[in-house]
């Protein structure tokens, strides 16, 4: 019988000649990621009575979430960061300002294919987009990691997204995935393995599918796997830390299930307060009044985003009462849009752009929502008292159609409007 | 087994709404978070739940944020148990792994209302309300391990006690 990727990869790690949906594998990942929560992970990790970490060239420590420092007690935690780092001579530190540790670990090779990435983050799931298994993990098992390099995993069931078509500007990835989760809900692939594919996919390019990926969280899965391909290959070959070998499923899989999607007839999406699977078509929000319009995050903070946005912004200006902030997901795509000329436009159209990071995505700081104000962002969550105050709402978006928003002051479909600096 | 008064919640009830994104890197103690959990979903749940309460929601509680927090909280507030329809599976394994019980329960839940007082038999695997017996499936081997040894971080310490010469 024919093997999902899921079960390809994680018998391959197992050491087994195949494994079983349900099946639990005990598994040493290739890579493990944790960001500012490591303060905390350090201190669990010392309650093992262990001195070291074992194998520290494996883990991946990537300051991001609330960067630079906005209070003492962040900082205290960054310092700790730093002494346990140097102190376990882990080398893949990544310190304030270098990026979303969802963009820094694909930027920097840690997220190959046929990998096994484990990380105490949800969104750890954006690698599947290089065709690694990745999964989030929580904190106690990423400090059982430091201590023995191993965990227990089940074998999921996997579903199969079939997406024809083609997209049609300024139709986004992020509009396909808020279309699909909010068709199968929160929990529609939950404990999924979930494989992209399709002529959408394909044609898409890496920045695309690693919006697909991050998003599988929110619709419950596990990982959200695609096939790493020509595009894949070309961006990691200055990058690769390590050897990959690709890992692809059986053309006989078994899929518990298999959603068709055709991309040539979708419209924009928004995601409306407070779940992400309150999604509905741009046309039935249109004309809702916001107050802050985010551009960035691990979900959509890339250089094609930015690009994107750029052209909604460009000889523009931020309608009266909105803010905008822009955070670029690295330092790498913050220099490659200074260099297009993106920063400019944003600065002009009265944008506020903010150093890599995940900013007021997690409500921690840089730009939290006072109770009655509404934000439209294209980040992938938008829980009550996410942002700020639970008194806040949010909408989640595409790039096009935040810019566009942020320029009328409403929630605007960006295929109404003039782009390209006319009007 | 185990006996508590019922908190009932619906579906999707996610991270932020246990344990709010603006205290996830505050260092707190488990007694600090207590205070917070279930703050922005049920304002009341910190001021009443009483050691021994049992949390019963619906379908994929816990979604969302990784946050250990999230069950910490629940557990340091004196929840015996958490029954759910499903379980978001970060937040499944961050119970475990917190020494916090969790039970998937596919029947029931809807009959059970808030303040009603359920038992739950571990060995027996049922949940039993106003008399009336809802099956739940066993935990697997590796995972009840990790429960039985009250968290990840007891049952490591305890196989890495085991692995030295």
């Amino acid at each position: 019988m024919g093997q999902t990727f899921a079960q390809k990869v994680l018998a391959k790690k197992a050491g087994l000649p195949s494994v079983a949906v349900g099946q639990i594998v005990d598994v040493e990942p290739d890579f493990c990621l944790s960001h500012d929560n490591t303060a905390a992970i350090a201190k669990t990790f010392a309650k093992f009575g262990v001195e070291k970490v074992k194998n520290p060239e494996r883990f991946v420590i990537v300051l991001d979430h609330t960067v630079p420092a906005s209070t003492e007690e962040y900082a205290k935690g960054h310092k700790e960061i730093r002494e346990f780092v140097a102190k376990q001579g882990i080398k893949a530190f990544y310190d304030a300002g270098v990026g979303i540790c969802h963009q820094v670990l694909p930027e920097m090779g840690f997220a190959l294919p046929g990998s096994l990435v484990l990380g105490s983050d949800s969104h750890t799931t954006a690698y599947g987009a290089l065709g690694a298994f990745s999964a989030g993990v929580g904190r106690s098992e990423m400090a059982a990691l430091y201590a023995t390099s191993r965990i227990w995993l089940k074998t999921p069931a996997s579903f199969k997204i079939e997406v024809v078509g083609k997209l049609k500007e300024p139709v986004t990835s992020k509009d396909l995935v808020l279309k699909i989760i909010g068709d199968i809900g929160a929990d529609g692939a939950l404990y999924k393995s979930v494989e992209y594919a399709g002529e959408a996919i394909e044609a898409m390019s890496l920045s695309s599918r690693l919006v697909l990926s991050n998003m599988a969280v929110e619709m419950g899965a596990k990982n959200g796997y695609c096939a790493p391909d020509k595009k894949t290959f070309a961006f990691l070959e200055h990058r690769a830390v390590a050897e990959y070998t690709p890992i692809y499923p059986d053309a006989e899989a078994v899929y518990e299930r298999t959603l068709g999607y055709d991309a040539s007839k979708l419209g924009p999406q928004v995601a409306k307060p407070h779940t992400v699977d309150n999604v509905a078509p741009v046309e039935e929000v249109e004309g809702t009044k916001i107050h802050q319009a985010l551009l960035g995050t691990c979900t959509n903070g890339r250089l094609e985003d930015l690009r994107l946005a750029a052209r909604y912004l460009e000889g523009k200006k931020i309608a009266k009462g909105v803010r905008m902030i822009v955070l670029p997901a690295s330092q790498e795509v913050l220099l490659e849009a200074l260099r297009g000329g993106l920063i400019e436009i944003f600065v002009r159209a009265g944008a506020m752009v903010l150093s890599p990071g995940c900013g007021p995505c997690l409500g921690a700081h840089q730009g939290v929502l006072a109770a009655g104000e509404v934000c439209i962002s294209t980040a992938n969550r938008n829980f009550q008292g996410r942002m700020g105050s639970s008194e806040a709402s949010t909408y989640l978006a595409s790039p096009a159609t935040v810019a566009a928003s942020a320029v009328a002051g409403v929630i605007t479909d960006p295929r109404k409007v003039g782009r390209g600096g006319g009007a | 087994m185990i006996e508590g008064k019922v908190w009932k919640y619906g579906d999707d009830v996610n991270t932020d709404v246990i344990f709010a994104g603006k205290y996830t890197y505050k260092p707190m103690t488990p007694a600090e978070m207590a205070e917070h959990a279930l703050e922005d979903l049920d304002p009341t749940f910190a001021k009443g739940v009483k050691p021994g309460d049992i949390l019963v929601a619906g379908a994929n509680f816990g979604c969302g944020s990784s946050r250990e927090q999230a069950a910490t909280c629940i557990k340091a507030s004196g929840v015996a148990a958490v029954i759910a329809v499903t379980f978001s599976r970060i937040f499944f394994r961050n119970a475990i792994n917190e020494g916090l019980p969790v039970v998937e329960l596919a029947d029931g839940t809807t009959m059970i209302a808030k303040d009603d007082t359920i038992k739950i038999d571990f060995e027996k695997g049922v949940v039993i309300h106003n008399g009336k017996e809802y099956r739940f499936p066993a935990l697997p081997k590796e995972v009840l391990a990790i429960l039985n040894d009250g968290g990840l971080i007891p049952h490591v310490k305890k196989a890495l006690a085991n692995a030295k010469p």
